[in-house]
């Protein structure tokens, strides 16, 4: 904790900094990017040990197993 | 502490940064082809490209003590193009006697089209019939889950393929688990925007243990920073742990795996030191 505290301080800072200048400028703001920050935000939230893992996911594109024949290969 | 930076881009290097790699302990290295910063227009810039990776790139790396190792593929941004793709992998067997050669790479998906996929799999067939080792490029940020599943299953679904001789790299926490318990090695690329950082990669290496895993910079012409394995170095030390775990994740490792290589006749220094001091 002592060495996280201060990193994980200032990178929450530089979220609420980001989420503040988002807020201040113009543009559509019902983007499907807005949801997956917010969905980003509660996997953080959560007691579970794979949390970096879980973000990645969330901002992942689908795999469908039958990719092949969909290509035809 | 010596070590070996398994994936580096020192075309797009400046020679300043051979130096300081050296300075560094970096001992050798290997460059997978890659993209340019731009689409090539024929095959016969990829035979120039070549000779640099085979001729020029060595030489330049000796002036400072390091050995230089290569690869050889058109890589998956251009590889979209399938019939100068074509051509240039028909050049690929004039190159693979290069002394300097360790295999086909840096093949893999960008963004995971049927073209890309079809140029993959005509690199998987140079690479078994010609015996060489595979280094694979997996896809960024939104398509890497998805591009590292593809491959995998093209790699798997071949039982030809030896997932021994097969490097998987920038693997990340949710590709890392996958490829390793598959039988492959996997790499981690250090980098400042879109990949892994030193902090995370000593992460990973904690959670799944150091077997089969690497750890290189790209150093490419994007935002890179060629001396990301000394950092990753320095992480783990500053996290306590011991030198023979950091070792084998940057020296060790990579020697292993490039040894299944007939033309990686690496010199190593350390072992050459304790020689030249036996009275
Ligand atoms: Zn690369």
């Amino acid at each position: 904790m002592n060495r996280e505290f201060f990193e994980i301080r200032a990178k929450i800072l530089e979220l609420a900094a980001s989420f503040d200048r988002l807020d201040r400028g113009d543009g559509a703001v019902e983007d499907r990017r807005i949801e997956l920050i917010r969905e980003g935000l509660t996997i953080l939230d959560e007691d579970t040990p794979n949390r970096a893992e879980r973000v990645q996911l969330l901002f992942s594109k689908v795999y469908s197993e039958g990719w092949r024949s969909e290509y035809g290969l | 502490m010596y070590y070996i930076d398994p994936h580096i881009h020192m075309v797009s290097r400046v020679t300043d940064d051979y130096e300081t790699l050296s300075k560094m302990g970096c001992t050798a290295m290997s460059e997978p082809a890659f993209w340019a910063g731009f689409d090539r227009g024929s095959a016969e810039s990829f035979r120039d490209y070549f000779r640099q990776l085979t001729e020029v790139e060595p030489k330049r790396a000796a002036q400072y003590g390091i050995q230089h190792f290569t690869w050889l593929c058109i890589n998956a941004k251009e590889a979209e193009n399938v019939e100068l793709s074509r051509e240039v992998i028909a050049m690929i067997p004039e190159f693979l006697e290069c002394s300097n050669v360790l295999g086909i790479g840096e093949i893999g998906l960008n963004k995971n089209t049927k073209n890309e996929a079809t140029i993959f799999l005509e690199h998987m067939e140079l690479a078994i019939k010609f015996q060489q080792q595979i280094l694979i490029h997996t896809p960024h940020l939104e398509d890497k889950f998805q591009g590292t599943k593809m491959i995998l299953d093209m790699l798997t679904d071949d039982s030809r393929i030896d997932p021994s001789r097969v490097l998987v790299d920038h693997v990340e926490e949710h590709t890392v688990e996958t490829v390793l318990e598959n039988g492959f090695w996997a790499g981690m690329t250090l980098y400042p925007v879109s990949k892994c950082t030193p902090a995370r990669a000593a992460d990973i290496i904690e959670m799944y243990g150091p077997d089969r895993l690497l750890a290189n910079s790209a150093g490419d012409w994007g935002p890179s920073k060629p001396t990301a394995v000394p950092d990753l170095i320095f992480e783990m030390r500053r996290r306590g742990h011991d030198e023979s775990l950091i070792r084998q994740v940057v020296y060790e490792n990579p020697i292993k795996f490039f040894s299944q290589s007939q033309n990686f006749n690496f010199v190593r220094p350390d072992v050459v030191t304790e020689k030249s001091a036996t009275p």
